[in-house]
């Protein structure tokens, strides 16, 4: 089956870890991940900024790793990234901010890659919402 | 054929970049003819209250882009009833035309209709 994930919750929430092992769950049951879709606050769940306490779960760079380990689509809403301060180094340069704080393997796109999504997917499975 | 997506918006107008959020879902996908749906529902229908004044607030009023939701192609609007009525709003006075107030077991069914379900 093919899951399109969306996430709307940092790092340091629990759906954010939620969803992380819901994904998990999903290629080693032999499914696809069409697309991580990360929107709203689920934007600081891709920061590279995070920094966690050693003894706890660092999500943001488990998130990082298995992206990129699993080369997926990571997704991080443009317009939800730059309201909360989650930049990679083109925007921080259009925008004259002093730090990125996005890179590989996230990119920054819009709505349309959600929406895109959808299409995509037999199911779309959202984290962290109301 | 698209699949069709619900989009639910639960969130007040002024609790937060929420409920512009959801309704943001809803414009880019009428831009890309796609079939949406948008239900308001528990703090979300107070976004359909007339007459609100965001400048008191230092806030962008969101209620010119929800009526233009049916300009963006995004026609199947509905309120949940039981929200409206908790929170004193008559389906009469509210600022957005013609949308569906529904009973629960309306919601039900609808959420049942659609391919794909988002709630923000």
């Amino acid at each position: 089956m093919k899951f399109a994930i969306a996430l709307y919750s940092p790092a340091h929430a629990p759906s954010s870890r939620r969803a992380l092992q819901f994904a998990q769950a999903v290629l080693a049951d032999g499914h696809e991940i069409v697309r991580l879709f990360f929107y709203q606050d689920g934007v600081h769940s891709a920061s590279s900024n995070v920094v966690t306490p050693q003894d706890e779960l660092d999500i943001s760079a488990q998130w990082r790793a298995f992206v990129a380990s699993n080369q997926l689509d990571g997704v991080v809403c443009i317009a939800a990234a730059l309201r909360r301060g989650v930049l990679n180094e083109e925007e921080a340069e259009r925008y004259s901010r002093p730090a990125a704080n996005l890179a590989a393997p996230w990119d920054l796109s819009g709505l349309g890659q959600l929406h895109d999504a959808v299409q995509a997917a037999d199911r779309l499975i959202c984290f962290g919402g109301p | 054929m698209p699949k069709s997506l619900l989009i639910i918006s639960r969130q007040s107008p002024w609790s937060g970049p929420s409920a512009r959020e959801a309704l943001d879902i809803a414009l880019a996908g009428g831009a890309f003819d796609l079939p949406l749906g948008m239900l308001f529902l528990d703090d979300g229908v107070l976004q359909l209250m007339p007459s609100q004044n965001a400048s008191q607030l230092q806030q962008k009023d969101i209620t010119a882009n929800l009526q233009a939701l049916s300009m963006f192609g995004v026609e199947d609007l509905f309120a949940c009833g039981a929200s409206l009525a908790e929170r004193g709003l008559l389906p009469a006075e509210l600022n957005v035309e013609a949308l569906q107030v529904l009973r629960h077991q309306e919601i039900a069914t609808l959420i049942d209709r659609y391919d794909q379900v988002i709630t923000i």
